[in-house]
């Protein structure tokens, strides 16, 4: 994405426009605490979960490893390390296909006597003592390294490397960090669950990257179903200087184009990042693994993933080990139920089918969705009666009909002259279209063309 | 290629695939409340209050043209889809809505064949010959509507909505736009006006009916209120302008408001969603097109009333319309695209 001569952009709203109110089916998951799953008998661990380049493995087969030990690396200027999430010997190199269709090298480690388990886990993960007052705070620098030697990434999905979103730059200063606890997908409440259980890392963490990118002010910003993780974050944020906002439950509300104009009241251009004006957005899972990265010197090595749906047996919202398989966590969540149709890695709008269950869990997988044929109700499609719904859905204001149907048609100008490439595939056109018709499916594929027709 | 070298080495047939599990690309949900179908049912229960009033005036006239036009649509919708080669899809009421607003909006004396004429253009050529639902550029109603008020011009014309003998009193008064046209005959008061005790097509008479169904429609956001509001609205700027350099007019503001189809057409024909734009800018523009049009019309043509050729004449322009309002993507226009 080009970084070019930020546009002077126009002044944000409130809230934003367009977006759409899809049933959130929050509740199957949103009581149920967060579960220390117990180690696996392995794992795999992607070399490739972020946006970037690949990693490279560092460690050999039968080497022992201790959950923690980095095991990948790239020197790339984007990409970030892999670490082992358990102990133990590891396995030859194995290959997986990933929920978004790359096919990546994964490092298998069969899991040793000796583990972190349960409560223990949790304690070291995310419960102790955060300090928010007195926290000393080490210089920028310092921050960024112990960031990328943790080999972060944003957990909201992704999964961009967050020492490059962190990385001060004098020409582009940062003046508010947004930290963003909207979980506006559909269905998963593992951002929810973290920040109910575990305010106090999210804050220090918000601190700590705000001292990183020189940022004055800090705005968390949660839907307002979420009033209770909006209260804890408060308390843990007593006397910091932090702002707690709620801001309208609507979709997609955490995407940073929707969420930096109803906080700041700016809009990102759209060629552009947050940082062009003045922004930084951490998700709040991401702003935990910092302070434990930067306080604790922990790699990544787990994440909260929600397992849901009413395809699931028990829904749950488990603290998972990377590299863990999709499979092993729905068999935690009671199994798949007989109406189970579709299996997916993130929620119902932006997720990806999985075709097996065998796929490892990786930084950025904020849950697992099982979807039942009911939910499904498949309608047939019908024509387009230009009846405008997308349009008022699109929170980008592009005109989602006439791009699908040229892309459809092959009409690459037309698709241009509506901005095809400003979409960022969230999908309230295909949920709202009366036709049914698939138009984010038909604009991604235009996309994938234009983009594979350019190089 | 693939598939030849790894033979061999897959897994058995029974192992890693679960059974019934899909894969699609997302979004994984869709909202269960909207079709198509849904679209259409709404105007039809928006015209019933449209339909009551005709009921009330012109009793069986209207359940006869309206039923003859509902049914050759249906008919001639059925046999172009099956010419055409595709299932008949008359589940989604398109057809039905096509035949009430063009039965609506003829006069209760037209023959027979009129409204089935006019089925059959509107149809056949308004709509199949294009592509069928969502490919017309024109109104279907209208281009029926146009058809029959050319070729049948007695039957359609001024004098075919006067007779004496029905036992229907309203039947004995010129229309209103006529009346004014002619500067004969005295038209009704504004009440009258407003709440459709007068002579006119089985649909247009009553404003108040209209209002009725059509706030339904807006309300259920099965019509973009943006059209009927800038059409109102510029008709009666034109008619303002109209009374102001020209004290001649027969008629003043709220008459224009309150008689012909105007109102009956900016929230039932003009709402059409293929022939209208996609954008609210857009559907600004084509409203106060359409306002300006029906009362430059009335005031300068022949046609006492202008709406037909209104309708067909700003639908002609929605793809330049939507060419010209191609909203700036929130953020501005991309800097190197």
């Amino acid at each position: 994405m080009s970084v070019a001569q930020p546009k002077p952009v126009k002044p944000g709203r409130r809230s934003f426009s367009g977006g759409i109110h899809p049933a959130a089916a929050k509740q199957l998951a949103r009581d149920q605490p967060i579960e220390v799953v117990p180690t696996p008998k392995q794992v795999r661990i992607p070399l490739l979960q972020h946006v970037g380049a690949l990693c490279e493995a560092v460690v050999k087969s039968r080497d022992e490893v201790v959950a923690g030990d980095l095991i990948g690396k790239s020197e790339a200027p984007v990409s970030a390390f892999v670490h082992a999430s358990i102990s133990g010997k590891v396995a030859k190199e194995s290959a997986a296909t990933l929920p978004n269709g790359r096919r990546v090298p994964t490092v298998p480690i069969k899991a040793g006597d000796e583990q972190l388990e349960g409560q223990a886990l949790f304690d070291d993960t995310y419960g102790g003592e955060w300090p928010t007052l007195r926290l000393d705070l080490p210089r920028p620098d310092l921050i960024l390294q112990a960031v990328r030697d943790a080999g972060l990434v944003g957990m909201g999905g992704a999964a961009f490397p967050t020492h490059i979103k962190l990385a001060a730059n004098p020409d582009r200063p940062i003046d508010t960090l947004v930290v963003n606890g909207c979980e506006c997908e559909p269905y998963l409440t593992a951002d929810y669950r973290l920040m109910l259980e575990a305010p106090r890392p999210v804050i220090t963490g918000a601190l700590l990257a705000a001292s990183a990118v020189g940022a004055r002010r800090i705005i968390i910003g949660i839907e307002d179903d979420k009033r209770q993780a909006a209260e804890a974050l408060s308390k843990a944020a007593e006397s910091t200087g932090i702002e707690v906002r709620l801001v309208r439950t609507k979709y997609p509300q955490g995407s940073e184009r929707q969420l930096v104009p109803v906080l700041v009241g700016s809009n990102v251009p759209a060629a552009g990042l947050p940082l062009d004006v003045g922004v930084v957005v951490v998700n709040v899972a991401t702003a935990a693994a910092i302070a434990r990265a930067v306080l604790r010197g922990k790699p990544m090595t787990h994440r909260v993933v929600t397992v849901t749906g009413r395809g699931v047996v028990q829904p749950k919202n488990l603290l998972a080990p990377i590299g863990i398989s999709y499979g092993e966590l729905i068999e935690l969540a009671g199994g798949i139920t007989s109406q189970a149709a579709r299996v997916l890695a993130g929620g119902p709008m932006m997720g990806f089918t999985l075709g097996d269950l065998d796929t490892p869990v990786t930084k950025g997988t904020s849950g697992i969705t099982v979807l039942t044929r009911d939910d499904l109700q498949a309608f047939e499609e019908t024509a387009c009666v230009r009846c405008g719904l997308c349009v008022d859905a699109c929170p980008l204001n592009l005109v989602p009909t006439r791009i699908a149907l040229a892309a459809r048609k092959g009409a690459w100008t037309l698709a241009e002259r509506y901005h095809i490439n400003t979409c960022m595939e969230c999908g309230c056109c295909a949920y709202q279209c009366p036709a049914q018709i698939p138009l984010v499916q038909l604009i991604r594929m235009g996309k994938a063309h234009l983009a594979a027709a350019r190089v | 290629m693939v598939e030849a070298t790894n033979k061999a080495a897959s897994p058995p047939q029974d192992a890693p695939v679960e059974p019934g599990l899909q894969v699609a690309p997302g979004p994984h949900l869709s909202s269960t409340g909207l079709s198509t179908r849904r679209l259409m049912v709404d105007v039809l229960i928006a015209l019933i209050p449209v339909f009551a009033m005709a009921l009330y005036l012109f009793r069986w006239y209207a359940v006869l043209q309206v039923g003859i036009c509902v049914v050759s649509c249906l008919a001639v919708e059925a046999i172009t889809s099956l010419w055409r080669g595709s299932r008949p899809s008359l589940q989604d009421a398109s057809a039905i809505v096509t035949g009430v607003i063009l039965g609506l909006s003829l006069p209760w004396s037209a023959p027979w064949y009129v409204g089935a004429v006019a089925s059959v253009v509107a149809i056949g050529f308004g709509k199949a010959a294009f592509g069928g639902l969502g490919q017309n550029i024109f109104n279907p109603a209208m281009v029926g509507r146009g058809f029959v008020m050319i070729s049948f011009a007695a039957s359609l014309g001024a004098t075919a909505y006067v007779r004496s003998g029905t036992g229907l009193e309203i039947l004995t008064q010129a229309t209103p736009l006529t009346a004014a046209k002619e500067l004969s005959g005295s038209l009704p008061g504004l009440w009258a006006l407003f709440v459709g005790n007068a002579n006119g097509s089985l649909g247009e008479t009553s404003v108040l009916a209209c209002l009725v169904g059509g706030l339904y429609l807006c309300l259920r956001r099965s019509a973009v209120w943006l059209i009927p509001i800038s059409m109102l609205a510029s008709a009666a700027v034109v008619a303002g302008l109209a009374n102001l350099l020209m004290p001649a007019t027969p008629l003043t503001v709220l008459q224009h408001l309150t008689s012909g189809a105007l109102v009956f057409s900016a929230f039932f024909i003009a709402t059409d969603p293929v022939t209208s734009p996609l954008t609210g800018r857009g559907q600004v523009i084509f409203g106060a097109g359409l306002g300006a049009l029906v009362v430059v019309i009335r005031l300068f043509s022949n046609y006492p009333e202008g709406v037909v050729f209104a309708v067909l004449l700003m639908n002609a322009v929605v793809p330049l319309i939507n060419r010209v309002t191609i909203p700036e993507p929130l953020g501005g226009l991309p800097v190197d695209a």
